[in-house]
């Protein structure tokens, strides 16, 4: 953003303090992330930076804390992950299938009461957390699904439907129905339809609103106190007991780990959000 | 010729109305299958839970269950003085009951509740009533101890008559319902929970107010920067954004605590001195920080979508016509961003009026809110009733914003990444 040249003084000044506030946002935004990545390469035990490490001495840095996570004895983040993985990936389909399908529905122009199912499908992800983490373990305290994996899975679906449905009617406010009707009015039935017209067009939508379903679950931890007993324990739950108990190092490196997650989930979402709105283009 | 001759027919020979509708209610009843397998799914994992929220809180059955006859017996006497015999008569024969049952123990635990004292006195009672002899229980009863002699103890037993009470919303709001049944706040050194309601609303509001004066800015820069460099920006909302929120409220705390990074800065610039490094975690500061940090994308998104849609040529033309950038900016550019400003303030304060986590961390004993009264409620004392009182009562007050945002945005609108 170059300024013309004959910009005045007092306004020049303000665009550039201007420019200052805005990279203190970004900064603020931003730098907490990168402490943790240096942070967990130290070879002490303490999370502040040593005066080794600040003078770049190559003996204050180790991959000790990520052997820990991996080799460490009593170590819990292997089962963590490993549920933490199982879980996220069952809501997500579960999610997935139920919102979609929903979102077909409701994206429809003869659907029935509008608003006020829309206002119920969404309603997990607007109702705070504890309140859904409640409600929840009084049903599956019930249902006898608390502390299974069972109970967790479904739990995260009904927080993660709310995401699948938002992104898939998003989609669809943009698709062109005559498409289909050229497929009906071709012979196709309506299975083969939506198979192979309507699904391959709505695809980034489905997989962007799969994402956030994905990530919702994975970072899931309100709920999961609730209903998680010793061996439905997550990365999340590890995470929260580390943090209220000790800050080890350990926990840092499983952070770095979650970071580079996270950057790649980013990645696929921007990827796919850009192939949506370009397809959109296409059909206006 | 009448109108019905002209009536259009379909090749069936129905008249096109009829068959319109029906096709239309086809349609309709197609649309609704689609939506109805995650509508059922949710009204009975989701909707009816909360249902069951309501019924828990206001529940009192336990009591109205324990002492029938009690209750029964009660039912003529005007709770101005000492009961009758058969009142006496009535709680014993349920007190041998329960002693049989071995639920004597619920019983004061849930008269407890009520009044202080009724603890030791039901201990008491349980001892003595074994070699009690028939009839004259008023007597026998009224010498175990002074306190069943005391009629503020008998107008406590028959208040928990009533199968559903509203006493647990009351205590939410540090308010009882005393002896002579009027409503009244308690001692003002007791008042716990009206503290934490205000500081729930208090540090909501601040931290909407943090996110919106720092969003502001930056979502304009975005909104203005050429696409590729404003692509590079927004990289550093959103990788935030996804990024685990038990890893940034990690990183508050590797930064924020005595011998963080933070302190070290301040030290080293001479702003403290190296033995008086300030508390910034574990207190309310720690829950600003981080929480504005935290929220912080879920106001520049709403902001940025808006934004992007205001032409940058209106800006102009508010200035070619004389305005200065600042009154063009006012009064041009400010109020198209509007919507997004309230989109963005009341994702904003729903979500932070709930919050849990960070504070728990990061927050300490001045830095916590509702949120974590209610799991406290959950998780340690058991009292799920209380907390889903409490949790009822948070739900109004986000529901109501909600309802607000609906109306000034529309739910359709929140737009996500």
């Amino acid at each position: 953003m170059a300024l013309p040249k004959h910009t005045e003084l007092h306004y020049r000044i303000w665009h550039y303090f201007y420019l200052f506030i805005c990279g203190s946002v970004f900064f603020f935004l931003i730098a907490p992330l990168f402490v943790i990545f240096p942070l967990s390469f130290n070879a002490e035990e303490f999370l502040s930076f040593s005066d080794g490490m600040k003078s770049l001495d190559p003996d204050a840095f180790s991959l000790r804390w990520y052997k820990d996570m991996i080799y460490g004895t009593k170590n819990p983040w292997g089962l963590a992950a490993k549920n933490s993985f199982i879980i996220a990936i069952f809501a997500t389909i579960g999610s997935v299938l139920l919102g979609t399908v929903a979102a077909l529905g409701l994206s429809s122009r003869h659907m029935p009461y509008k608003g006020i199912i829309m206002a119920v499908l969404i309603s997990p992800m607007i109702v705070p957390l504890i309140i859904s983490g409640v409600a929840i373990f009084f049903f599956m305290a019930k249902a006898g699904l608390a502390a299974t994996h069972t109970g967790i899975v479904l739990a995260h679906i009904i927080l993660g439907t709310p995401f699948v449905v938002i992104t898939v009617t998003a989609t669809l406010s943009g698709f062109d129905h005559s498409v289909t009707r050229a497929a009906a009015s071709l012979g196709s039935n309506p299975v083969n339809t939506f198979m192979k017209i309507t699904l391959p067009l709505i695809l980034p939508g489905v997989i962007s609103g799969g994402l956030f379903a994905f990530v919702t679950s994975f970072d899931e931890v309100v709920v999961v106190l609730f209903l998680a007993g010793l061996e439905n324990t997550t990365i999340p739950i590890q995470m929260w007991t580390g943090l209220r108990e000790q800050l080890s190092p350990t926990i840092l490196a499983v952070a770095t780990c979650l970071i580079i997650l996270s950057t790649l989930i980013l990645v696929t979402a921007e990827l796919l959000r850009r192939r949506s709105e370009r397809l959109r283009g296409i059909n206006r | 010729m009448s109108s019905e001759t002209q009536k259009i027919l379909t090749t069936d020979g129905i008249p096109l109305e009829v068959s319109l509708k029906k096709a239309e209610r086809r349609n309709k009843i197609k649309a609704f299958l689609l939506v109805a397998p995650l509508l059922l799914f949710l009204i009975i994992t989701y909707v009816f839970p909360i249902g069951d929220m309501l019924l828990r809180s206001i529940d009192d059955k336990m009591v109205t269950e324990m002492l029938p006859k009690t209750f029964k017996a009660m039912e003529k006497w005007d709770g101005k003085e000492l009961p009758e015999e058969e009142v006496f008569e009535a709680f014993y024969l349920d007190f041998r009951k329960l002693v049989d049952e071995k639920r004597e123990g619920k019983l004061s635990t849930q008269l407890n509740y009520t009044k202080n004292g009724f603890k030791s006195i039901i201990k008491k009672l349980r001892r003595k009533s074994k070699n009690f002899e028939e009839g004259n229980y008023k007597e026998q009863i009224m010498s175990v101890h002074k306190r069943w002699a005391n009629i503020e103890y008998w107008q406590a037993i028959k208040r928990r008559a009533p199968a559903i009470t509203g006493q647990k919303y009351l205590k939410g709001m540090d308010m009882y319902q005393n002896e002579s049944g009027e409503i009244v706040s308690v001692a003002e050194d007791r008042r716990i929970h009206r503290i934490l309601w205000l500081r729930t609303l208090e540090i909501a509001f601040f931290v909407t107010l943090f996110c919106f004066l720092m969003a502001y800015p930056i979502a304009h820069l975005l909104a203005t920067l050429p696409m590729k460099y404003s692509n590079l920006l927004m990289i550093c909302v959103l990788l935030p954004f996804w990024t685990s929120l038990l890893v940034r409220t990690a990183s508050w705390m590797i930064l924020l605590q005595q011998q963080g990074v933070v302190n070290d800065f301040f030290v080293g610039i001479g702003l403290v001195a190296d033995d008086a490094r300030p508390e910034m975690m574990y207190n309310k500061t720690g829950t600003y920080v981080a929480m504005t940090q935290i929220l912080l994308p879920f106001m520049v998104l709403p902001l940025y979508s808006v934004m992007k849609t205001i032409s940058p040529s209106l800006m102009r033309a508010g200035k070619s016509l004389g305005g200065t950038p600042i009154v063009a900016f006012w009064k041009v550019y400010f109020p198209l961003t509007i919507p997004g400003i309230g989109a963005g303030c009341l994702l904003c304060f729903i979500l932070a009026i709930g919050y849990y986590i960070t504070p728990a961390l990061v927050g300490g004993a001045s830095g916590t809110l509702i949120s974590n009264q209610i799991a406290f409620h959950m998780k340690s004392t058991l009292d799920w009733s209380f907390a889903s009182a409490m949790g009822l009562m948070l739900l109004t007050g986000v529901l109501a914003i909600y309802w607000v945002y609906n109306k000034l945005v529309g739910i359709d609108n929140i737009k996500l990444g």
